[in-house]
């Protein structure tokens, strides 16, 4: 892992993604915070150009649109259109893989996303293509049963080629999962359903990241693979983090300047 | 129709590896053929049905077609996201396929009935319905289906045609009878009843005729002249009220310019509370041949 390269992408992704939020006056910075060290790690360290992406969060669009800018699929240009009237990048990933290099399905209704993985794993066995598929889940998408739908159905068809990563932040649409509706334990479950699953102490953390997949990467079995990555919602950002409320609100010029500095001085 | 439907399958299944067959677990007695001729790529995704339909948009993202297969009711309703968003906002060519369409299923009851599934497809972006009026018609509807790629469902139902019958060359809309006093229009299957409807009436007065696509692809000009001949339109479908080939057809006739007089016989839902078979159910709606000859008479007795 080349930890300088990721930190340095880091920290440009963080000005990026506040940057887009406060021209914007968008919301959802918390759930584009979250997992966005997720996102970067599986562009930078992981993945391959013939490998998926599906984020099943599509809340966390602009976290996905600035990683895909910092990797070239999405020009400076077409990212300032982001939240404008006739774009392709609204707040959630636009529907049709015609429209944003590196988006293949449109997201943003919960509980789709891992389904749309495992067809995308399963279409392997028919096409005899050679790809992985990584798919970003939130805790949110979880309550969802088509998400437990389809993991019976990646386990049943030994779907090794997927790569299932929970950004796990413990936050919810209108509370605390814990408080909403009681998930835990992810691990046991999912492994109870037949995959072969990791946990990530910290799913904001480069070295914790490239520990657990490391993990599943030792595992050449025929299960599909999940990690459950404990992350913080509005990680980086010290005001925003585990804050149910940085799930909706935009910033203020205040906000955007105190964020901005945080991220320069822990970068500096 | 079911048989039909296998048997064509079984062939597409042989000649095009691009053909993906998902089922939620439905298909005994009938789709053993289909499980057969197509190996692995005959997926039975278990009783889930959103799983299913998501799954099937992201293997025809890869370029395959994929058919998702259960009874009517549940492969419409349940995943109706799934087929709104997955499939039918990224255009995708996967073919649901409901058996038991209307009121098919009969006794089964209203669980199992899908009186609500055209006005809730044809909504959504790109996708058209597909419903034959009997087995000898599926194959004509199967390839119009499979002529155009993206989001399709087609409507299987229990529909026969009469023996003496000579079916036109396939058309969304075909032209079953010539008359001159009143145009009756029916959506697939229940065509049957006013087939029967209309033999016991006097044969040159009743232009009838069937339509299999909805929305209607476009509005023919031997329909839109039989309207204008005759000023008086009944249309008969074992659907809502809403959504369905009388509203479809109402706005194409408007647009036009035309007028007539317009009766619609449609599914009412459940009136008294009371289940029973499929004729039962067609009965209590006015969908039965006998409610159907009255409205004929009725109309053909109006004056214009
Ligand atoms: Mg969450």
């Amino acid at each position: 892992m080349n930890k300088e390269k990721l930190k340095k992408i880091k920290e440009d992704s963080l000005i990026t993604l506040l940057e887009l939020h406060m021209t914007a006056h968008s919301g959802h910075i918390g759930s584009s915070l979250s997992c966005l060290d997720i996102l970067i790690y599986l562009y930078f360290q992981r993945m391959s150009e013939e490998d998926k992406f599906i984020l099943s969060k599509g809340h966390a669009a602009a976290s996905l649109y600035t990683v895909l800018n910092k990797y070239g699929k999405i020009s400076d240009e077409q990212l300032k259109t982001y939240y404008q009237d006739g774009t392709f990048l609204a707040a959630h990933p636009p529907c049709g893989d015609d429209k944003v290099d590196g988006v293949i399905f449109g997201t943003g209704s919960l509980g789709h996303g891992l389904s749309l993985a495992a067809g995308l794993a399963l279409s392997t066995k028919f096409s005899k293509k050679n790809f992985k598929v990584y798919c970003v889940i939130s805790d949110g998408d979880c309550n969802e049963g088509s998400t437990w739908e389809a993991i019976m159905f990646a386990a049943h068809h030994k779907l090794n080629n997927l790569v299932v990563i929970i950004d796990n932040n413990g936050l919810q649409g209108f509370g605390r999962s814990d408080e909403v509706i009681k998930m835990m334990p992810f691990k046991e479950k999912i492994q109870a359903f037949g995959f072969d699953v990791v946990e990530a102490k910290n799913g904001n953390d480069f070295a914790d990241l490239d520990k657990a997949f490391a993990e599943i990467d030792k595992n050449g079995s025929d299960k599909p693979k999940c990690i459950v990555a404990r992350t913080t919602k509005g990680s980086g950002v010290s005001y925003m983090e585990d804050k149910l409320e940085w799930h909706y609100l935009p910033m203020d010029d205040d906000q955007y300047q105190t964020a901005i500095k945080e991220v320069r001085s822990n970068n500096a | 129709m079911r048989k039909a439907f296998s048997a064509l399958m079984e062939h597409a299944g042989k000649t095009d590896k691009k053909t993906i067959f998902f089922t939620g677990d439905l298909g005994f007695m009938a789709l053993e053929g289909v499980r057969e001729s197509m190996g692995d790529r005959f997926v039975n995704t278990g009783v889930s049905e959103q799983n299913m339909v998501t799954a099937a948009a992201a293997v025809a993202s890869e370029g395959f077609t994929v058919f998702c297969y259960s009874i009517a009711p549940f492969t419409v309703f349940r995943p109706a996201e799934q087929i709104r968003l997955d499939v039918c906002l990224h255009n995708k060519n996967v073919k649901i396929v409901g058996n038991g369409g209307g009121y098919g299923y009969g006794i089964m009851g209203g669980t199992h009935h899908a009186i609500e599934d055209i006005a809730v497809l044809s909504s959504f972006q790109n996708m058209r319905c597909y419903i034959p009026f009997c087995k000898e018609d599926v194959e004509g509807v199967f390839n119009s289906m499979m002529d155009r790629v993206g989001p399709a469902y087609l409507r299987l139902g229990g529909g026969q045609k009469p023996e003496d019958l000579e079916l036109p060359k396939y058309s969304h809309t075909r032209k079953l009878t010539s008359g001159k006093k009143i145009t009756v229009v029916a959506l697939g299957p229940v065509t049957l009843n006013a087939l029967t409807a209309i033999s016991s009436l006097n044969k040159d007065e009743i232009e009838l005729f069937v339509i299999t696509e909805i929305p209607i692809p476009n509005f023919s000009s031997e329909l839109q002249e039989s309207i204008k001949k005759t000023g008086k339109l009944l249309v008969v479908e074992e659907h809502v009220q809403r959504g369905g080939l009388g509203e479809n057809l109402a706005e194409l006739v408007l647009e036009s310019g035309l007028s007539c007089q317009y009766q619609h016989l449609f599914a009412k839902g459940y009136p008294n509370g009371l289940y029973g078979s499929q004729k039962y159910h067609q009965k209590l709606s006015s969908l039965d041949p006998d409610s159907i000859k009255s409205k004929i008479q009725e109309m053909i007795n109006e004056k214009k």
